[in-house]
């Protein structure tokens, strides 16, 4: 089963928009991404930049409406995740408990759908999904 | 916390932690019968107290803090005969010994503690299923209905395994040291072959309805990635890491939306899982780039390759192939390289130029009941309009083979001829 390991830092949403990351503090954080490759159980992972530099699209009313960050109603937001191949939910939750977070961080767990999970209508309709995901990643 | 979610959590702890446990134990008392006792001790202490107490914030330092009590009393009760008085002392110290920082409590940061586990779980003094139960189960955290689950096997069958490889390493006092030198390639050989057994009982069934078993797959795979992370200068280790993940990069593609079985040339690509072909391209890279001659997984894994970067089956560089199979007889050679490399062969040079390699293999003793054998040679007839011959040749290939939706497949090709 894959799992997104979601890293909500409080304080991420007023964030300044110049990405300003502490070294010693990755360096602690490598050490965790290590381990998860370590054990064979790491599948992909990256950081994103702060709310500020970004952009928010809504569609109440039908029509597309944008919103440039920060967003001061957002009292969560995510700084980056972890996608990982474990046997269970519970071992997912091991995993992020094995994480440096700081005082100010929350690590959502949440599972990744697969096709296994849709009705067969639903099925039918999402065929092709993973072509469409496999000729994606080739690109990266 | 509801009991259900108390045991699943366990489940997993045990899963992540235990391999860590059972090797650092094993280090300590120089046996692995006793680390896992030892260690499976804690797991019972731990399902006692854990749905009082909470689940620890570090359960698997927590177990290793319990598990190593338990190692000193059994080292302080124990005689020790075979050790002198000096070691048994230096033993218990080094027990003793209480990190600051808890998580150290686990720390193998050079991973010799778990690649000691690996070379001995895989001993060539044990007989193979042994080491595969025995890795499974010291390595995988796999629990005995599991591996019988796996293997198709009753589970007193899988019990019995582990005992026995339990007992044959402490009687012949294996040595608990990680191999160096020439001995390490040659016990790697050994780990190596454990792994892509376990690999190819999840790829392929021998018997059965079932063509995948993926758990044993990933389990594999998640295996070979922990050692090429431990030994990561044997080219070997990224070839057969390499070679697993491109062959599990099918898995999808492998079967029909019927379960029905669809053969590599005929598969749809676009169900290939390129990030796994991407990470076994990559571990083959690894792998050449060591240098040396290139060993038989690292020329498998080449031949997998070849057929991942082909976007269709007609743009396979068969002649590529044909010449990686002839480098493969010369290294690990057998009737079924030659078999494949007839196939290569075949596709590169025609029909005739395959039959005529086929034709060789016909008096080979370890083929006789090979079913790819005869479904080769009907491929080249029916390829050279040789109908009836390839008929019969499709018929008896069905007969060979245990694999229903391999039989059904070989006479559907009888019937078309």
């Amino acid at each position: 089963m894959r799992f997104m390991m979601l890293m909500i830092p409080k304080g991420f949403e007023s964030a300044p928009a110049k990405l300003d990351l502490d070294a010693a503090r990755v360096t602690e954080m490598m050490k965790y991404n290590q381990a998860l490759r370590d054990a064979g159980v790491l599948l992909a992972l990256d950081g994103l930049h702060p709310p500020a530099s970004g952009a928010r699209v809504s569609f109440a009313g039908g029509r597309p409406k944008v919103t440039d960050g920060p967003f001061p109603e957002a009292k969560e937001v995510l700084g980056g995740y972890w996608m990982i191949r474990v046997n269970s939910q519970e071992e997912a939750i091991e995993w992020a408990k094995k994480c440096p977070g700081s005082e100010n961080e929350v690590i959502e767990i949440r599972r990744v759908q697969e096709m296994e999970d849709f009705t067969p209508e639903v099925r039918q309709a999402a065929a092709g999904l993973n072509d469409l995901q496999h000729e994606a990643r080739t690109r990266t | 916390m509801p009991a259900t979610d108390l045991h699943r959590t366990i489940d997993a702890v045990w899963r992540i932690e235990s391999p860590h446990l059972i090797a650092a134990l094993a280090r300590m008392v120089r046996d692995v019968g006793i680390a896992e006792d030892l260690a499976q001790d804690a797991l019972v202490t731990a399902l006692e107290r854990w749905p009082e107490t909470g689940i620890p914030d570090n359960p698997g330092a927590w177990l290793m803090a319990t598990a190593k009590r338990r190692a000193i009393d059994h080292l302080r009760r124990n005689q020790m005969l075979t050790r002198t008085h000096d070691q048994l002392g230096r033993a218990i110290d080094e027990a003793n010994q209480v990190p600051p920082d808890l998580d150290s409590a686990l720390d193998d940061p050079v991973g010799d503690d778990l690649l000691r586990l690996i070379f001995i779980a895989c001993h060539p003094v044990l007989p193979t299923e042994g080491r595969i139960a025995l890795t499974l189960r010291l390595l995988g955290g796999l629990t005995t209905p599991e591996i019988a689950r796996a293997f198709l096997v009753p589970e007193p069958t899988i019990a019995q395994r582990i005992v026995r490889a339990k007992r044959t390493l402490s009687e012949a006092q294996i040595p608990f040291e990680v191999p160096r030198g020439a001995e390490l390639k040659e016990r790697l050989a050994s780990v190596l072959e454990v792994i892509y057994l376990v690999f190819n009982e999840g790829y392929s069934a021998t018997a059965g309805d079932n063509w995948l078993r993926p758990e044993l797959c990933e389990d594999a795979l998640r295996l070979g990635r922990i050692l090429a992370g431990l030994v990561p200068d044997e080219p070997e280790v990224h070839g057969l890491v390499a070679l697993m993940e491109i062959q599990a990069s099918r898995a999808r593609a492998r079967t029909g939306p019927d379960g029905a079985p669809i053969l590599l040339l005929e598969q749809n690509r676009a169900r290939w899982d390129h990030v796994l072909i991407g990470r076994g391209l990559a571990a083959l890279e690894r792998a050449e780039q060591l240098g040396g001659t290139i060993g038989p997984y690292a020329l498998q894994a080449a031949i997998a390759g070849c057929h991942a970067r082909a976007r269709t089956a007609a743009d396979t560089d068969w002649r590529r192939i044909a010449l990686l199979y002839s480098m493969l007889a010369r290294v690990a050679p057998s009737p079924v390289v030659e078999l494949n490399r007839a196939v290569a062969v075949g596709m590169a040079e025609g029909p005739a130029a395959g039959l005529t390699i086929v034709d060789t293999l016909s008096g080979e003793k370890a083929l006789s009941g090979y079913h790819l054998l005869p479904a080769v040679r009907g491929d080249f007839l029916l390829k050279l309009g040789r109908r009836d011959e390839a008929r019969a040749e499709f018929e008896r290939a069905a007969s060979l083979t245990r694999n229903t939706r391999e039989q059904e497949l070989l006479r559907s090709r009888a019937a078309a001829c």
